[in-house]
Order: structure tokens, then C-alpha cells, then sequence
């Protein structure tokens, strides 16, 4: 579904994404993982448009969508969370997800002046997106709470609604699990299995390891912006260089990618 | 204060400023009132660009220059009817505004800010010196009053009182309709955080360009209003004062509300009225007023109201199914997990 061909990002000397060649299946949960500065960030920086490469090339369902704007790579269907997600406070849940549709509609300013049929009928479907996206992360019982009340874990689910909300068929998640407890990491970790079973196909960065072993078909690892290893849970495990960049070169035993960077 | 709400309270705002000529002893409060409406209308606009999308422009004041002074060059020297020129005015700063921002809007935050208020200084600069177009420092006189339409005449303080009555109306009901409609919500989006706007699919620039234009375009008519009302234009409309003035109505209002505007307009401009007799130390009030109300309602009036309205609303609102919903939610992680 998504092929990536050697790509590179260069930040004026630094080499941030270095000839990173993958592929993401459809259908499956495929994790990022990696030290921190590694970039993995700016990996999904180039895959949603943000940053252009510098060289490679970028295909979703086989059109090429290196250097589109990050608009148009949602408007083909991926759709991205962040590490933190920026809500409009002062207003409820639901409001906050009315405009995540708002990509599939057409209405400009004429049909706002006059108040056209179309703009009423997609009104309306963008609030029964939003309904149907907050239904599916479970928080169908906090619509109409105020943003600036939920919690950290609601907060992260608001985010996958959102991104749910634009109609995508794979979604890329920056660290959907970051700064919640363990027990709320199960939660996500299971709403992220049901995002596959009803169809999409998932990317994420993750610095739980725990949750990555169990929930990723496959794992691709970087370290300092380039690929060192991919494979399912178990290979990874195993991987050899995967166990030096995670604790260095002196430790040998295949425990230590399950504990390192959480 | 629930009378105050919704439909109820714009019909009863409209009420009041129908009737208003009638309680006025004087023609000099009439044209007061006027002028607060003429800045009404621009501050309407700068809130949607600055509270609506975000983008804090300081150029607003000279847009409505321009929309003056389009009108004046317009009407005086080359003797277009002025509802003619009244909507050149229109054009001309919407155009303007196209430009200025398609090359301003590249810019972010504060970046944006500091450019726009260049931009503002050139138009002032240019106002002031180009004098065979703008009459220079000496500004221009004699601009004829809006010319009747049909048996409506405009000549006297209270009919131009309810000529510009009607364009406030006009201009709060479009924004209404905007402000409320998925076009809204878009210039919101981008206010509350750019990149995750653009990630839901949004054209940042053709977005943000839309709401640029929209709100010069606001500026640009209520300038054309005052040099109906004012029939004397000098370059200091186009200095920052103007937008700063216009800043601090939509402040004390409440930025990014739509009543917030117009009621920080009007009190400002009662206020000032009020302190005249104080002359410039009403300075020595107004400020700490100011700070006060920043550091205390950073939502302004009117934002601070609803969001106690909202929170009310969420708490005397408990959610009956969201017990069973959680249980559900959690179970399926536990079979999942």
C-alpha cells in the first residue's frame, strides 16, 4: 500500500532520513521504532508531506506523492496523528471533530452566503462523521464535554477520531501511546487492532515496547536515519544490530530490546 | 442573563440601536454612535482573520484607509456617483488584499505581525506623500454624502445614523453565516494549529488568503462608510492607531467571538466618551482598565461568558450511557490485550 524508495532527507549537513527503502501492507500494523533522535518523526514528516526529500520517492496505492502538499497526501487517504495534539479548548469534543470531514466537501464562501443545500448537507455529514469517528474510539459519552476538561487518554483517542474523521485509509500515529499509564496503553493498543479489523491500515512510532511486540505485524528500526533492521516481533528480537543500538555493543543476550527505550 | 441569549439577545440589541435616535439629545451623539458602527463593521473584520484564523494582522487600519480613500479620490476629484465608488472601494482593497496577502500570509506568528504592520507604514507613507493622487498631508475635503437611493435620502445625521445601522446589520449577518459554517470551522482549524489543519486535508494558504481578503474587504467598506459620515479624509486614518484601536475592541470584546467586537467597540467608545472630561489623563484610566482586563479576562467579555456558559451546559449535562459504553471499551482491550 505504501512503498518507499530509498529515501533521504539531508537538514543542510545533518542527514535526518537516509536511504530508507520499505514497504507498508495493507491490512497491517507496521511500527517505527528507534532511539530518539533516530527519525523517525521526520520519516512521517516526508511520508504526509510536511518535509520534502531531498532524493527518493513516495507511493501510496501505487501513485507516486513525493513533494504533494500535506493536503493533498490527506486528501488521498492518509491521515496522521501527532505527538501532541492541538485541540481548540474552549469548545466541545464534537465540535472539535466537525471539520475533520471537511476535506471530502466541496461548499465555498458563495454557498455560506446563501446557505446553500450543499452546504447544509454537508454540514450534516460532516457531523454524523464526527459522531461516527468519536462512536468508534469509544468516547461517544464525552461529546459534549469541553476540550480543555479531558483526560491525556481521551485526548489521544480525540486524536485517532480526528484522523478517522477525514475518511483515510492508512493512518500514521506519532507515539499514540505517549505519556499515558499502562493500563490506558492497553485500551489504545486494543482501539488500534479494531482501526485494522475495520479496514485500515496502520503506521506507528512507538517507544513502548511492550505494546509494539504484541500489536505490529512488522517492525522496521532506525537508528541515526537509517534502516538497520525489519522484520516481524520475533526477528526483531533476535536482530543482532537491533540489540547493539538499543544497549551497545558489549550486550549479548536477546533480552534487551524488550526492556531498552521505554 | 438567558434573555441575553441567542436570537432573543440580537433582537433586543437591534431594538435598542433602532431606538437609540430617539433617547440621543443631540446630533453629535448620533454621529458618535455612527463612528462606533463604521469601526464596528472594521473590527468585525479584523476579528475574523486575527480571532477567527489566528493570524494577527496589523495592517487593518490601512485597509480602511484605502476603502476611504478610494471613495474620496473617487467621488472629489474624478465626480463618481458614490455608491459607485462605494463598491470600487470594496474592490480595490479586496484586490489589494489578495496581494498583500499572498505574499504576508507566508509568514507566521509573529513574523506575520511585524510584516503586516510594515505594510501598514508603507500605505501610511504612501497616503502622505503621493500628493497628486491623495492631496498629501492636507487630506481631502468636501466628499459628497452617500447619494440617496430611491426616495431614501442620506443628508441628515439620523438618516446616515440608520444607513450605517443597516450595514452593521448586513455585515453581522454574513459573518454569522460564515463564522458558523464548515468555511468557519476550516479558518478555526488553522488558528487552533496549522500543521495538524493541513494534515486534515486543509489548503493552509488558499484558507488562510480567503479569510485575508474577507477581512480587508470588511475594513475596506467600513472605510467607504466613514468617508460618507466624515466627508474629510487625512493620511493619520491609515496610522497604526486606527488598528490598534480596532485591537483593543475586539479584546475587550472577546476575540474570536462574534458579539465580542461589537460590544468592545461600543463600551470602548462610551468609555472614551464618558472620560472626556479627564481630556488626555483619561489615558491614566484607560490603561489600567486595559491591563486589569487582559490579565483577568484574557477571553474578553463576551469569550469569557460562554466559556462559563459551555462549562455549565457540560457539567448540568450528565452523560447517562457513558457508564456501559466504558465497561464496554475496556473489556474489549482486555480480550484484546
Amino acid at each position: 500500500m505504501l512503498e518507499i524508495t530509498d529515501l533521504t532527507k539531508q537538514f543542510f549537513g545533518l542527514t535526518a532520513v537516509d536511504h530508507i527503502t520499505t514497504r507498508f501492507e495493507r491490512g497491517q500494523v507496521s511500527a517505527i521504532i528507534g532511539p530518539n533522535g533516530a527519525g523517525k518523526t521526520t520519516f512521517f514528516n516526508l511520508v504526509a508531506g510536511t518535509h520534502k526529500p531531498t532524493s527518493g520517492r513516495i507511493a501510496f496505492n501505487g501513485q507516486d506523492v513525493t513533494g504533494l502538499r500535506p493536503d493533498q497526501v490527506a486528501g488521498l487517504g492518509i491521515a496522521r496523528t501527532f505527538q501532541v495534539t492541538h485541540l481548540f479548548d474552549n469548545a466541545t469534543v464534537l465540535d472539535n471533530l466537525i471539520v475533520g470531514y471537511r476535506l471530502r466537501t466541496q461548499s465555498g464562501l458563495w454557498d455560506v452566503v446563501v446557505n446553500s443545500k450543499r452546504l447544509q448537507n454537508e454540514e450534516r455529514l460532516c457531523r454524523e462523521k464526527a459522531r461516527e469517528s468519536l462512536d468508534f474510539v469509544g468516547l461517544s459519552h464525552i461529546a459534549n464535554r469541553i476540550a480543555a476538561d479531558i483526560t491525556q487518554e481521551e485526548r489521544k483517542r480525540v486524536a485517532f477520531a480526528l484522523a478517522l474523521a477525514t475518511d483515510p485509509e492508512l493512518l500514521l500515529l506519532d507515539e499514540p501511546a505517549g505519556g499515558v499509564n499502562p493500563e490506558e496503553t492497553v485500551g489504545l493498543a486494543a482501539l488500534i487492532r479494531k482501526l485494522v479489523d475495520h479496514g485500515k491500515t496502520v503506521c506507528l512510532i512507538e517507544h513502548k515496547m511492550d505494546m509494539i511486540m504484541r500489536l505490529a505485524d512488522k517492525i522496521v528500526v532506525l537508528n541515526n536515519g537509517a534502516k538497520i533492521a525489519e522484520g516481524t516481533p520475533a526477528e526483531i528480537r533476535r536482530d543482532p544490530q537491533v540489540i547493539e543500538a538499543y544497549l551497545g555493543t558489549d550486550a549479548g543476550t536477546n533480552a534487551g530490546a524488550d526492556h531498552a527505550a521505554v | 442573563m438567558k434573555l441575553l441569549q441567542g436570537k432573543a439577545g440580537w433582537t433586543l440589541l437591534a431594538v435598542v440601536a433602532l431606538i437609540f435616535p430617539f433617547f440621543a439629545q443631540n446630533n453629535y451623539l448620533l454621529s458618535v454612535a455612527t463612528q462606533a458602527f463604521i469601526m464596528a463593521i472594521a473590527a468585525l473584520g479584523l476579528n475574523l482573520i486575527t480571532g477567527y484564523t489566528g493570524q494577527f494582522n496589523l495592517a487593518h487600519g490601512a485597509f480602511m484607509a484605502v476603502g476611504a480613500y478610494t471613495v474620496g479620490i473617487l467621488t472629489v476629484d474624478h465626480h463618481v456617483p458614490f455608491w459607485v465608488a462605494f463598491l470600487l472601494a470594496g474592490v480595490v482593497t479586496a484586490t489589494l488584499g489578495f496581494f498583500v496577502g499572498l505574499l504576508s500570509l507566508r509568514l507566521k506568528g509573529h513574523y506575520f505581525s511585524i510584516f503586516t504592520l510594515c505594510i501598514s507604514y508603507i500605505m501610511f507613507l504612501l497616503i502622505e506623500k503621493w500628493e497628486s493622487l491623495t492631496h498629501g498631508p492636507v487630506g481631502i475635503m468636501g466628499i459628497p454624502a452617500p447619494s440617496g437611493i430611491g426616495p431614501l435620502q442620506f443628508g441628515t445625521p439620523l438618516s446616515q445614523y440608520y444607513l450605517v445601522l443597516a450595514f452593521l446589520a448586513l455585515a453581522i449577518w454574513i459573518m454569522a453565516r460564515i463564522v458558523r459554517s464548515l468555511l468557519g470551522r476550516s479558518f478555526m482549524a488553522v488558528r487552533n494549529s496549522d500543521e495538524l489543519a493541513e494534515a486534515l486535508g486543509i489548503n493552509l494558504m488558499r484558507t488562510k488568503t480567503l479569510s485575508f481578503v474577507l477581512s480587508v474587504t470588511y475594513a475596506g467598506f467600513a472605510g467607504a462608510l466613514y468617508a460618507g459620515q466624515v466627508r474629510f479624509l487625512g493620511p493619520d486614518l491609515a496610522s497604526e492607531t486606527v488598528t490598534f484601536d480596532l485591537v483593543m475592541f475586539t479584546l475587550v470584546g472577546g476575540i474570536g467571538t462574534l458579539l465580542g467586537p461589537l460590544v468592545g467597540t461600543f463600551l470602548v467608545t462610551w468609555l472614551t466618551q464618558s472620560l472626556q472630561f479627564l481630556q488626555d489623563y483619561r489615558m491614566v484610566v484607560f490603561g489600567p482598565v486595559l491591563i486589569a482586563l487582559i490579565i483577568f479576562l484574557p477571553d474578553g467579555i463576551v469569550g469569557t461568558y460562554l466559556k462559563r456558559r459551555a462549562r455549565r451546559a457540560d457539567t448540568a449535562k450528565p452523560a447517562a450511557p457513558a457508564a456501559t459504553q466504558f465497561v464496554e471499551t475496556t473489556a474489549k482491550a482486555k480480550h484484546h490485550a
